[in-house]
């Protein structure tokens, strides 16, 4: 299938259409969502909280007998505050570290919920409802209602986040001014974290329980990458969610079988993989640059003064010298290519092929790079 | 005293973790107008008898009032400088954002600040020789620049009492300078400072009030009367001779 | 109880015992959640030596699978150097990546083989019996013998290197001082997990292998703070939890994984409620105690500070610690009659005095702290 027909498939399929809306919507939220997270140092709050809702799923369905996305959503996210309530109690009154906190949430709700689906597959009707769809996500199983669902929910948290916005920088930057101005940062701080309960939720169907806590890491982390701006990342974050979910949904809706949670984290890595090797100013190979940059200025400079130095010994400042003998006194690195380098700025110029000499511009501007330096010698 | 005039009035202010006292029963009146220090050794419970005076932790008994009236009532009149420390300065925001955050309180829910803000936070950026950063990241800030950020945006709460954590911790000359003048200017405005401090030898240049705090107070008043040799020994106790000879190279 | 009963808890409570001890270690490091992280990514391990040597069974796979945790622990670190995304990011970052990686290859070149994602996940410890192999002339389960092996490398290797694990986990610094490399503890450390990971999570599946290391460790250390009966009471809590499992799952005909993991949650809360010292009530029949104590305390210094000041008369009068104190009259009430009993104080005419025990109190509570 060429890209071109994935694109049509993508505007009129009807099925292919209804998919990746949804795991548009589930990028988008979990995306401006996961940024907060992200900023919080609680990326692995999300993969402890996908794990808690497996039960949640599982007790919604044992309660009601219904399989509609809302009331298991409503199952999951029950799950997930109870589970956030734990983790700050436990936290908070014992001498144990968050992270056995969060390894023991993760885990212990995750089994109970595995507990529980298995005890209800006996039932042959539940069985249908498809343990793998929460493991691993099936976005192929998303219908037009599931996906409506997964909006009014993503929705609703997106508007808290616009209506909140400066509760949520302030909490996320520095909780305690708040506190300091007066406001309720404990009820913000539940009310952001419950909003990242939603997004996770939002996820599980088309993600699974294992992998959504990807979604909230990856493309908050990709996003900061290339901005220095709250509102900009956010919004990038957002784009970088939607677009591994709709890029994983349609990868694993090509027949292959695949489940989509794997397929829409791989995108999503891959982003991230890009976003920290090649984003300007922060990225590894931006960095990478300016290193070489910044050597290269150095060895030119250490060049320059080398042959003012030599040639100080001579009458004539400008007395010409083997490129050799520049090699000799300025140790490794490319001392013709500095040549060129300052011959380029009409520092230096080259006698006979293979020796160089400063012209008057060079030795005055080794001088005024010297004159410090001699200075601090007496 | 009278009492009106009294900007900070602290009244046996306990503080425990976790049933251990960090404070025990303090007594602190800071008339207005004072440039006042907090000192005292480490683990004195100076920045925690701050952060109890901002109710930013729940004392064990003892009340605050600001003017007379108790702190609750009286928040939108007290500005807060926390360590430089306590934040990630990583975190994706402009300096004129910073500082625009000390007016949020004033601000109310939903709304947004408008240009009167950004107005007014520049204009704090200006008093603290930051007008040219408005739009750096805050990343990009020394150790000093982001001390004055922090002041600036105590400025934009527009207080009358001023609460520093360790203003002049690990910062260059030139934010020294720019600290104690703004110091100056605010005494100037009548406004009253309490810092947290912890270079003895530039508490008689820098403030005219000083607390000595070890766990409770050892004495508070004019620098000139509570600054002696023997208050010094009561709050450092045996650690004031080496601090005798730190002081006097 | 049949053989296969008998031997199915067996290979649990093996299990158990050889996750708790690296789980302790992890518990006590902060590092709880690389476990989670190497359970993960094991699988990667796995299906890549499957690929290359196309043998399910070979020993080679377990090396690959050990290899791949500590490649996770490795490219966690060097994220995390690059100071571009924080620790806990970059944890967040590298597993779900290598572990998606790992779920599209098996689904893409090893399907129809035994290593379906499900039972990666969620273990089928019911089918362990099944899968044996001949040891010293005795059909044993293959899971048994396999994590028999590994607990007895994790025992070898805690007890060969227990006083500078011991040093490294509580100081570091000081370890490193003393010429212990904290970079070899930290991969042995982390080696151990990833060969626990392995071979747990094809009997139990990864999640519980997360189960496994950390409740019981985080259990066992609000029972003590002896590094040794931590060490024992994680290994003993985790193989009740197993055995436990394994009936609740029996009862209910559902997952053993799922079942022990549970079980093994519930023994959690039952050490965090219960637990002697550091249990929740405890803790708080503790605090109540204390803050009665401290209360009178307060009071005492209290007093002491405005005896003879003249706002005393003010200061020290019963109706007054409301307003000073900031107690609730009943409280005050409650003080005041305990620190009278107790000899510390005096009331006369609704005015509080100190007694001679209480002043003495005060001025020892007020000088001892410095």
């Amino acid at each position: 299938m060429s890209l071109l027909d994935l694109l049509t498939s993508l505007l009129f399929d009807h099925t292919i259409r209804t998919v990746a809306l949804g795991t548009a919507t589930l990028g988008i939220v979990s995306g401006v969502l996961g940024s907060f997270a992200v900023l919080r140092k609680q990326s692995l709050l999300g993969d402890a909280l996908s794990h808690a809702a497996l039960p949640g799923v599982a007790i919604a369905y044992m309660l009601t007998g219904s399989k509609s996305p809302a009331v298991l959503m409503l199952g999951a996210g029950a799950a997930g505050v109870l589970a956030i309530l734990l983790l700050i109690n436990i936290t908070r009154q014992t001498r144990l570290k968050e992270d056995s906190v969060l390894g023991i949430v993760l885990s212990v709700f995750f089994g109970f919920g595995l507990l529980l689906l298995t005890f209800l597959q006996r039932n042959p009707d539940a069985r249908q409802a498809g343990l793998n769809t929460f493991l691993f996500g099936q976005a192929a199983t998303l219908l037009t209602r599931d996906v409506i669902t997964m909006a009014i929910f993503g929705g609703l948290a997106l508007l808290f986040v616009v209506v909140f916005w400066k509760e949520f920088k302030l909490l996320s930057f520095d909780r305690e001014f708040g506190a300091s101005l007066g406001l309720p940062m404990p009820r913000i701080d539940m009310l952001l974290t419950t909003l990242l309960v939603v997004a996770v939720v939002i996820g599980l169907q088309a993600v699974g329980v294992v992998l959504m806590s990807a979604m909230l890491v990856a493309p908050g982390a990709a996003a900061r990458q290339w901005t220095n701006h709250l509102g900009r990342m956010t919004l990038l974050s957002a784009l970088f969610g939607a677009l591994a979910g709709v890029a994983g949904a349609l990868l694993s809706s090509l027949g292959t079988g695949l489940s989509t949670g794997p397929v829409i984290v791989l995108c999503i890595s891959v982003i991230v993989l890009f976003s920290l090797v090649m984003a300007p100013n922060r990225g590894l190979l931006w960095n990478y640059l300016r290193q070489w940059r910044n050597r290269r200025r150095l060895r030119t400079e250490a060049v320059l003064e080398n042959i003012y130095l030599m040639s100080s010994q001579h009458d004539d400042p400008s007395h010409p010298h083997a490129i050799t003998a520049l090699e000799a006194v300025s140790g490794a690195g490319n001392v013709r290519r500095s040549l060129e380098e300052l011959q380029r700025r009409g520092l230096a110029v080259p006698y006979d092929g293979n020796k160089w000499a400063l012209t008057a511009e060079g030795v005055r501007a080794a001088q005024t790079r010297l004159q410090p330096a001699q200075k601090d010698e007496k | 005293m009278d009492e009106t005039k009294l900007a900070v009035q602290v009244a046996d202010l306990t503080v425990a973790y976790q049933e251990k006292p960090v404070l025990w029963d303090v007594d602190l009146d800071v008339p207005q107008g004072v440039l006042m220090a907090i000192v005292g050794p480490n683990g004195a419970g100076k920045t925690t008898m701050l952060k109890a005076i901002l109710g930013l932790l729940t004392p064990a008994a003892g009340h605050v009032s600001i003017f007379g009236k108790p702190y609750q009532q009286q928040r939108s009149l007290v500005g807060y400088v926390p360590q430089r420390g306590s934040v990630d300065w990583d975190f994706p925001t402009s300096v004129l954002d910073v500082v625009m955050m000390g007016n949020y309180g004033k601000l109310g829910w939903v709304r947004r600040p408008g240009a009167a803000d950004r107005r007014a936070a520049q204009s704090a950026l200006e008093k603290v020789g930051m007008a040219d950063y408005a739009d750096r990241q805050i990343s990009q800030l020394s150790g000093g620049q982001q001390q004055r950020t922090f002041l600036a945006r105590a400025l934009m709460q527009d207080a009358q009492v001023y609460f520093m954590d360790e203003p002049f911790q690990g910062v260059d000359a030139t934010t020294e300078r720019a600290i104690v003048d703004l110091l100056k200017e605010l005494r100037a405005q009548g406004k009253t400072v309490l810092a947290v401090h912890h270079d003895l030898q530039t508490v008689p240049e820098y403030f005219d009030w000083v607390m000595l705090l070890n766990v409770r107070r050892i004495a508070s008043g004019p620098v000139k009367e509570v600054f002696t040799d023997e208050n010094l020994r009561a709050a450092y106790g045996g650690r004031v001779g080496f601090l005798n000879k730190r002081q006097d190279p | 109880m049949s053989s296969a009963q008998i031997e199915i808890q067996l290979i649990g409570i093996v299990v158990a015992a050889a996750c708790a001890l690296p789980g302790v270690f992890l518990v006590l490091r902060g590092m709880a959640m690389m476990s989670d992280a190497i359970s993960h990514t094991v699988l990667l391990g796995i299906v890549l030596g499957f690929l290359i040597t196309g043998d399910l069974e070979s020993p080679w796979l377990l090396f690959g699978a050990a290899a791949m945790g500590l490649l996770t622990v490795s490219l966690t670190e060097l994220l995390n150097r690059t100071r571009l995304v924080k620790q806990d990011a970059a944890i967040g970052l590298v597993f779900p990546a290598l572990f998606s990686i790992a779920v599209i290859l098996i689904s893409r070149f090893a399907r129809g083989v035994h290593l379906d994602t499900d039972a990666v996940l969620l273990g089928e410890l019911a089918f362990a019996p099944f899968d044996r192999l001949m040891l010293f002339g005795a059909l044993l389960p293959r899971s048994l013998v396999v994590m028999s092996i590994i607990l007895v490398i994790n025992l070898l290797f805690i007890l060969a290197l227990y006083k500078e694990l011991k040093l490294a986990t509580f100081d570091a610094g000081l370890a490193a001082a003393l010429g212990f490399s904290p970079a070899l503890i930290h991969y042995g450390l982390m080696g151990m997990v990833s060969i626990t990971a392995v071979g747990a999570f094809d009997a139990v599946g990864s999640i519980l292998v997360v189960a496994f290391m950390v409740a019981p460790a985080a259990a066992a250390y609000l029972l003590t703070d002896k590094l040794e009966r931590m060490l024992l009471y994680s290994v003993g809590l985790g193989a009740l939890g197993a055995v436990g499992g394994y009936w609740m799952a029996h009862l209910m005909d559902a997952n053993i994984a799922g079942s022990m993991a549970t079980v093994i949650g519930l023994l959690f809360l039952l050490c965090l409620l219960f637990a002697p010292e550091r249990g929740l009530l405890a803790t708080a029949a503790r605090r109540q105690r204390q803050r009665w104590e401290f209360a009178q305390t307060m009071l005492t210094i209290h007093l002491l500070h405005h005896e003879g000041t003249p706002e005393a008369e003010i200061e020290n009068r019963l109706d007054h610690l409301h307003d000073h104190l900031r107690w609730e009259p009943a409280f005050a009430q409650g003080v005041v009659q305990r620190a009278d009993e107790r000899g510390l104080v005096r009331l006369e005419n609704g005015s509080l005095h100190l007694t001679e025990a209480g002043r003495g109190l005060a001025t020892t509570m007020l000088t001892e702290k410095r």
